[in-house]
């Protein structure tokens, strides 16, 4: 690991002039990717931005419309934390899904989605809630859907000198219901083979929203549109399920690496997706 | 046989080395610490298969911090020639070669050059100065391809084939015609690797006075010594190891990597040189156990009776000869004794590390492929696959087709005994949910008992307390059971003795912890340098009393009406000729090896593929279990590592031989979640080639686990795999296939 500075600015303001005309600067919350990425002289950087004394970045509250979820707060604290487990059950349980308890006190949410891995656990989870994240730069603050984040492997949608400042979740309706589904072949410290995010509202018997989302299948978690179009308008049923499952595997683009086969992946996409619907359907 | 009465052996008393282990004050390799320490880090090949054009150092000598570099050229060009060193016979330049490669590069991670820099980053640095330049050559990766006409050749000459051993007795293809059924089936296994979680470290100090001085993890301090010497071309005694702490070896710290490019590196800087391993080094630079192909054909008559086996076995040596197939055809049939067998091996070269030894090197592979063409013919037969087993069972007398004829041993009471436990008759369970099927399997395995020789001193204090020296590295618990059989002999409680391991400067020589010999062989070594101590003290009381027959019986010395305990007499020993002190060497032959067995419940997701394992029951010959805590490890433990091999483990390497999950992340070892909590019952057949009648523990517990998992996953899914590792791929394609 090659030296570098490192700085903790305490407001956002600090924190954009500190990335300012420094493309190379890398921002610290948890550290759980970063500084295994340091150390392991996979990535190197000049200057280390510490983002968690910024109080805008380590806090969760309720607001008008939906909860508000800082970039940095830890996993541990999400997945306690009582408004997010009675309104937001499914982001508490992934939240606890991510690492072990050592982990889990430092990774954050905002962390995972920044390090825009393929095999990202909350993002497709992030995708189906409909979160959007809240962004600040040189040209100030702005903000971007969730599905729209990740762009390629280990590449996000921040530009030159923006961070990652929140998370907003929109209020679930009722009948609203969201679940995550991951394979690994240990029950441990792996990463997802693949993971399945789905997300539905049932009115009177009738699916009135549906979203789907998957990791490690493609170059970023994959949005899969058509699982929306598919389901929305109908009644739960196992052929619905069945028929959105089969979308969600046509979607997948998996590549054969260490991890697991690309025909294997695809054929996880379809089992994991009729699982993880009826879930949340029946 | 009635069973002796013991004070001590049998007992559970809590370990010597345990108090510094869980508070973390044991000194492993890597915390060794000295002043002047210098850092070093080494280069090693991008490519599996090359030719080093050249490697050029200017640049890295010239980085600040730099103290040393060195590569192959910098060993003293000794003429070639074989020499065992305890690990089996082997050219001097091959042991050279894989420590640094000259010429050519044989796998990815083969070692190339080494920095030493007043700090690792400096090191570290420098290290990446280094210029090599490969012409790239062809890669082969498994035996069969290896073995193929115009495959890329390793060391030259015409084959990649090393070695082809040959066993036969009978008439096996004769034979073949009387029965009434016979199975044949061809199985593969991937390379996997011992995984200790201590990566391998060493510190060296080339002192002024030309003494070598050696501080590392091993498991044969010898060993290091003596290749040290030999590949620095320096007397025996000019090399002095002293191993520390060891964190795992499962036979994979026999080999010796770091320790003379450490003395390389510490001669030309003058100053105490450390090297330490990452993960990758350890995954891509040290000897992993080989991949394998085999074909395995038994033939049984309608009652069960095998009465004819072939086995065809081709294991990857890795990128020198020397491999594990001799192991693997001593033990594919070891368990049955089938009259009639042919049997032949192939060692292997492949563009891989050089393989090494992992607990019970060669035979779970063999067993996989015979343990599972064993459960099909009991499917075939509607016979119960224990009751086959037994049927055939090896007993005293049972000659094995490489020759020897097997001594009293406990194949038949394992047998008997995974019969009686009451997992064997257990329902199953319902399935936890709708795609899931469950299923149970069994399987048996053998392994050998090495002896090798082994030295053991005993120095007994005034107080009646004693200090114990020996030479072998202890992994398992071995301080404290060989201490357990000088305290019975002595009639002392063991926690009365203080055992030490030693460097070798200090003990005889003695063998690797290895072989599961070091409570067999150097518990024999105590129990005899304890009878050493006690013919002596016996004369020191003869001595004092004025005497000549003194006995001894439960810890008391006793002549007549005189008695005194032995701490009294210990007291004494300053006033009948000043110190006792026992010491013994042995070299046993002849050793008996240990049968063992798994019953297996596993539940397979037929959706994604996965195996979930649900009950375990390991069986185990222990000859006499010395520490009974400590059996149960041994046999936990190579139950874990089985399973991993059976279910995930594997080097996943692309077409250019580069290993792409060298990391603990992407190899999937078991983690504690993987595994249920592993049931173990002791089988006791004394070994009667031990005064204790004990059997080594430590290696025959990994035989049975993959063959016992694969036939419960058949019986869960009623389709068989013939691969290792059956991961949730493999298991879904099996499935798939099937529908």
């Amino acid at each position: 690991m090659k030296p570098f500075d490192y700085v903790a600015p305490t407001t956002l303001d600090e924190a954009v002039h500190a990335l300012a005309g420094n493309p190379a600067a890398r921002v610290l919350a948890g550290g759980t990717d970063l500084l295994a990425q340091l150390k392991g002289g996979r990535r190197e950087t000049p200057l280390v931005v510490d983002v968690k004394r910024i109080p805008d970045l380590l806090s969760i509250r309720m607001e008008e419309g939906g909860l508000r979820l800082g970039a940095a707060v830890p996993c541990i604290r999400i997945a306690t934390n009582p408004d997010v487990r009675a309104q937001y059950p499914a982001l508490a349980e992934v939240a606890s899904l991510i690492g072990g308890t050592a982990i889990q006190g430092r990774a954050s949410i905002g962390g995972n989605l920044c390090n825009a891995a393929p095999s990202a656990d909350a993002v497709p989870l992030l995708i189906v809630l409909s979160a959007v994240a809240r962004v600040a730069g040189p040209a100030g603050i702005r903000e971007i859907a969730v599905e729209d984040f990740c762009v390629a492997p280990g590449k996000n949608a921040l530009g030159e000198g923006e961070f990652l400042v929140d998370l907003f979740l929109p209020k679930p309706a009722a009948g609203f219901k969201a679940h995550y589904l991951r394979f690994i072949p240990r029950n441990e410290m792996d990463i997802a083979v693949v993971g399945v995010g789905v997300s539905a509202t049932v009115t009177d018997g009738q699916i009135t929203t549906a979203r789907l989302a998957l990791a490690s299948v493609a170059p970023t978690p994959l949005f899969v549109r058509e699982v929306t179009e598919a389901l929305v308008g109908k009644a739960p049923s196992a052929e619905a399920i069945a028929g959105a499952a089969a979308l969600a595997e046509a979607a997948a683009k998996p590549i054969s690496d260490m991890r697991a086969p690309a025909e294997y992946r695809r054929h996880l996409c379809g089992v994991l997706s009729r699982r993880a619907l009826t879930a949340v359907l029946q | 046989m009635s069973t002796p009465s013991y004070n001590v052996i049998g007992t559970r008393p809590p370990r010597h080395d345990g108090a510094d282990k869980v508070t973390g004050r044991a000194i492993y390799a890597a915390d060794f610490q000295m002043n002047g320490l210098l850092h070093g880090a080494m280069v090693r090949s991008t490519h599996a298969h090359a030719i080093l054009k050249r490697v050029d150092t200017t640049k890295a000598a010239a980085f600040p911090g730099v103290v040393a570099v060195v590569t192959a050229d910098d060993f003293p060009q000794t003429p070639d020639r074989i020499v065992d060193l305890g690990e089996g016979e082997t050219p001097v330049s091959h042991l050279r070669g894989n420590v640094l490669a000259k010429g050519k590069v044989l796998y990815q991670g083969h070692a190339i050059a080494a920095v030493a820099a007043t700090s690792l980053q400096a090191a570290e640095q420098a290290a990446k100065l280094i210029e090599v330049e490969y012409e790239p050559l062809p890669c082969v990766l498994t035996a069969v391809e290896a073995m193929a006409d115009g495959a890329p050749l390793l060391h030259g000459g015409d084959t990649n084939v090393t070695a082809h051993v040959h066993h036969a007795m009978g008439d096996s293809d004769a034979a073949f015609a009387g029965a009434a059924v016979l199975i044949e089936r061809e199985f593969t296994t991937a390379t996997v690797h011992q995984g200790y979680i201590e990566p391998h470290a060493a510190t060296v100090l080339w002192n002024n006075d030309g003494r070598v001085n050696v501080w590392c993890s091993t498991q044969g301090s010898f060993v290091v010594r003596d290749v040290v010497s030999c590949l620095l071309d320096l007397p025996v005694s000019q090399v002095r190891v002293t191993p520390t702490e060891i964190g795992g070896g499962f036979g994979g710290k026999i080999p010796v990597y770091l320790e003379p490019v450490a003395a390389l590196l510490s001669k030309k800087s003058g100053r105490p040189v450390k090297l330490v391993m990452s993960r990758r080094d350890v995954f891509e630079g040290s000897g992993p156990t080989p991949g394998s192909m085999m074909r395995v054909k038994i033939g049984a008559d309608a009652d069960g009776k095998f009465i004819a086996a072939q086995a065809f076995l081709a294991y990857e040596a890795g990128a020198y000869a020397g491999g594990m197939v001799g192991a693997g055809a001593m033990c594919v049939f070891a368990a049955y004794d089938i009259a009639n067998q042919t049997i032949d091996g192939y060692d292997v070269l492949v563009n891989k590390p050089s393989t090494a030894a992992y607990r019970a090197p060669g035979a779970p592979n063999a067993a996989f492929a015979t343990e599972s063409v064993v459960d099909e013919i009991a499917r075939e037969l509607k016979m119960d696959p224990l009751e086959l087993r037994l049927r055939n069972a090896s007993r005293e007398g049972t000659r094995r087709a490489d020759g020897p004829k097997f001594r009293r041993v406990g194949c038949v009471e394992v047998i008997e005994a995974m019969q009686a436990h009451p997992h064997y008759s257990a329902p199953l369970g319902e399935p936890s949910h709708a795609e899931a099927k469950r299923g149970r399997g069994v399987a048996i395995g053998y392994w050998f008992n090495i002896g090798l020789p082994s030295s053991c001193v005993i120095s007994v204090n005034a107080d009646g307390t004693a200090n114990l020296i020996e030479g072998s590295t202890d992994i398992g618990g071995t301080r404290t059971s060989i201490a357990m059989q000088a305290a019975e002999v002595m009639g002392i409680p063991v926690d009365q003795i203080q055992p030490t391991v030693v460097d070798t400067d200090t003990i005889g020589y003695t063998g690797v912890t290895g072989g599961s010999r070091t409570t067999y062989a150097t518990g024999w070594a105590a129990h005899d340098a304890a009878q050493d101590v006690i013919r002596q003290m016996k004369l020191r009381a003869a001595k004092l009393w004025q005497t000549e027959a003194v006995d001894f019986a439960d810890g008391v010395f006793r002549a007549g009406e005189r008695a005194m305990t032995f701490a009294e007499l210990a007291g004494k020993m300053s006033e009948t000729g000043g110190p006792v002190v026992g010491q013994a060497s042995v070299n046993p032959r002849g050793a008996g090896g240990s049968f063992a067995g798994v019953i297996v419940d596993v539940e397979v997701d037929t959706g994604t593929g996965k195996t979930t394992v649900l009950r375990f029951t390991a069986v185990q010959d222990a000859g006499r279990a010395i520490h009974p805590s400590y059996v149960e490890g041994q046999m936990q433990g190579g139950s874990v590592q089985g399973i991993g091999w059976a279910l995930n483990e594997e080097y996943w390497m692309n077409p250019e031989g580069r290993m792409m999950n060298a990391s603990l992340l992407d190899y999937r070892m078991p983690t504690i979640l993987d595994v249920p909590m592993i049931d173990t019952q002791i089988v006791e057949v004394p070994n009667p080639a031990h005064p204790f009648g004990v059997r080594g523990v430590g290696e025959a517990n990994i035989v049975s686990p993959p063959a016992g998992i694969a036939n419960a996953i058949r019986d869960a899914i009623g389709v068989r795999l013939y691969h290792l590792p059956m991961n949730p791929p493999a298991v879904a394609a099996a499935i798939g296939g099937q529908k």
